[in-house]
């Protein structure tokens, strides 16, 4: 018989999982390919251009200390390698790699160069930096590490269903914030985590990131996203280590992403993107939009 | 409920910083491209409230100017497009104006040639986009599709002669007119290509003045 591969909802993906004995990746590969009328390799050569662009962007991004067109960002990511050239992180070499790729990528951003809108390009870093830098530290082959974005992907898709990702609509937990539960997704995936561990991985991430703000300085993809990227990294492997252990999540999935929505429908416009509070209306932030306006 | 695709979330490969700014501008500049199919004397890039207030900063105007020229989403030239060569072959200009009956991220693209034409649309999130007037006609046009645009005479029988030449699915059918038996635009957007010479047979159908045929985007 044919599968119903119809998947709107986390609970949906568990039980298609469960009766097939599948796991995210493996339903979501062959969801998408009856989807596209394509054959899964075909899906899976284009989930490989993504990731190679992820790489490319970090290496790119970690050679960069050229600032953006506003002169705000640019060269956090040097400064950053060479002080833990001098001085090793607390957590190791592991953490090191995180957020400098995640620096790295975010600010290889903000100067036009390519990365992978994932899901969206403010929150392009986060993904890219805890699957790339945990492959490399664990020796994990690209065959996994395309098995971690597809379950990304379909973290990240099945929330799209019921909040739009964008900081307009949702502010940035539906942004960064679904970044990292997608990072925790993909991670707890790569460390051979059960799909139930990947859902409530996901859930712990977004749970505590419900109501984050979208007020960026000047309106633009700089103040606070580069240095947010680097953060939520962090806290998508917080997510994963709890999941691992076998913590859940006391609210199921589904229900904290109906949170999400209404959390995102009840903050005011003035904190989605239009940068008219928050940050954006700092003293500070104030001074550095005349500066950054006048200089253009 | 129109089913997601993971490559919504993972993708597109595309110059930062911004979908709605930088990937969306390119896609608008592209689809004129697509639009006029030939070389302005001159283009002016009109644009709207959060396009105009923080568009330098996002690069759309860069955005804008390299999709016009041909350049796709992913391309790292977009950054230095004012120093390329091919920027140089017309000439162009930026307007930054505020107008709040328009879309955040709206953009007019006047161009001056032979023909002239004006073309507007809105940078809808995400990197999608819609073109949604040229000229005086109300269009719908968003790159998905390739998408069949004709100009003609609004009299009895004239979308069954155009669409009867047509065999693949027609995914939409949308029309305008100034007013009854005066000119009219339709834009067709088609699940499949069409060959040179269906587009042919219907530019050689009486009453009809103008047939673009605008291919679709990439992702």
């Amino acid at each position: 018989m044919e599968k119903n591969l119809n998947i709107n909802t986390f609970e949906e993906l568990y039980s298609v999982c469960e009766k097939y004995e599948k796991t995210i990746y493996e339903i979501s590969q062959e969801r998408e390919a009856e989807l596209a009328e394509l054959k899964i390799p075909e899906i899976r050569i284009a989930v490989k251009q993504s990731l190679d662009a992820m790489k490319e962007a970090i290496q790119n991004g970690l050679k960069s200390d050229e600032m953006s067109v506003s002169g705000m960002c640019g060269d956090d990511c040097i400064r950053l390698q060479k002080s833990f050239d001098i001085k090793h992180a607390i957590f190791g070499k592991l953490y090191e790699k995180i957020l400098t790729y995640a620096l790295a990528t975010s600010e290889e951003n903000l100067r036009m160069g390519k990365i992978v809108a994932c899901p969206t390009a403010g929150s392009c870093a986060i993904v890219p930096s805890v699957l790339v830098a945990v492959s490399e530290s664990l020796g994990i082959p690209e065959k996994e590490q395309i098995d971690a974005l597809i379950t990304a992907g379909e973290v990240g898709r099945i929330i799209s269903n019921k909040v739009q990702l964008a900081g307009a609509v949702a502010g940035c937990q539906a942004e960064c914030g679904v970044a990292s539960a997608m990072s925790a997704a993909a991670l707890t995936q790569m460390r051979g985590g059960s799909v139930k561990q990947i859902l409530n991985a996901v859930a712990l991430a977004m749970k505590n990131l419900l109501g984050l703000s979208c007020d960026p300085v000047c309106g633009l993809v700089e103040i606070p996203c580069v240095k947010r990227n680097p953060f939520l990294a962090i806290h998508a492997v917080t997510a994963s280590e709890m999941a691992l252990a076998g913590i859940e999540s006391k609210i199921p999935l589904d229900e904290v992403i109906d949170a999400m929505e209404q959390t995102g429908k009840l903050m005011s416009p003035m904190l989605k993107e239009s940068s008219q509070a928050g940050l954006a209306k700092t003293k500070t932030a104030i001074s550095l939009e005349e500066k950054v306006f006048n200089n253009n | 409920m129109r089913q997601s695709s993971i490559m919504d979330i993972i993708s597109p490969i595309m110059v930062g910083p911004s979908s709605s700014h930088t990937a969306g501008a390119v896609r608008l500049g592209l689809l004129a491209k697509n639009m006029y199919n030939g070389i302005p004397n001159s283009v002016t890039f009109r644009l709207y409230n959060s396009y105009a207030k923080t568009g330098k900063g996002h690069g759309t105007d860069k955005g804008l100017l390299a999709g016009f020229l041909g350049l796709s989403v992913d391309d790292v030239r977009i950054r230095n497009i004012f120093d390329l060569d091919i920027s140089k072959e017309f000439e162009y200009r930026f307007e930054f104006v505020e107008d709040f009956n328009r879309h955040p991220n709206a953009v007019d693209i006047i161009i001056k040639g032979v023909p002239g034409i004006t073309i507007s649309g809105d940078s809808i999130g995400a990197g999608e986009v819609v073109i949604n007037k040229i000229d005086d006609f109300t269009v719908n046009i968003n790159g998905k599709y390739n998408t069949l645009l004709i100009v003609y005479k609004d009299i009895p029988g004239m979308i069954s002669n155009v669409t009867s030449k047509i065999s693949v699915n027609i995914a939409s059918l949308y029309c305008d007119r100034y007013a009854k038996g005066e000119d009219a635009s339709m834009c067709i957007a088609l699940d499949g290509e069409l060959e040179e010479d269906v587009i042919n047979s219907i530019k050689d159908l009486p009453s009809i003045y103008i047939v673009r045929y605008i291919k679709k985007l990439g992702s």
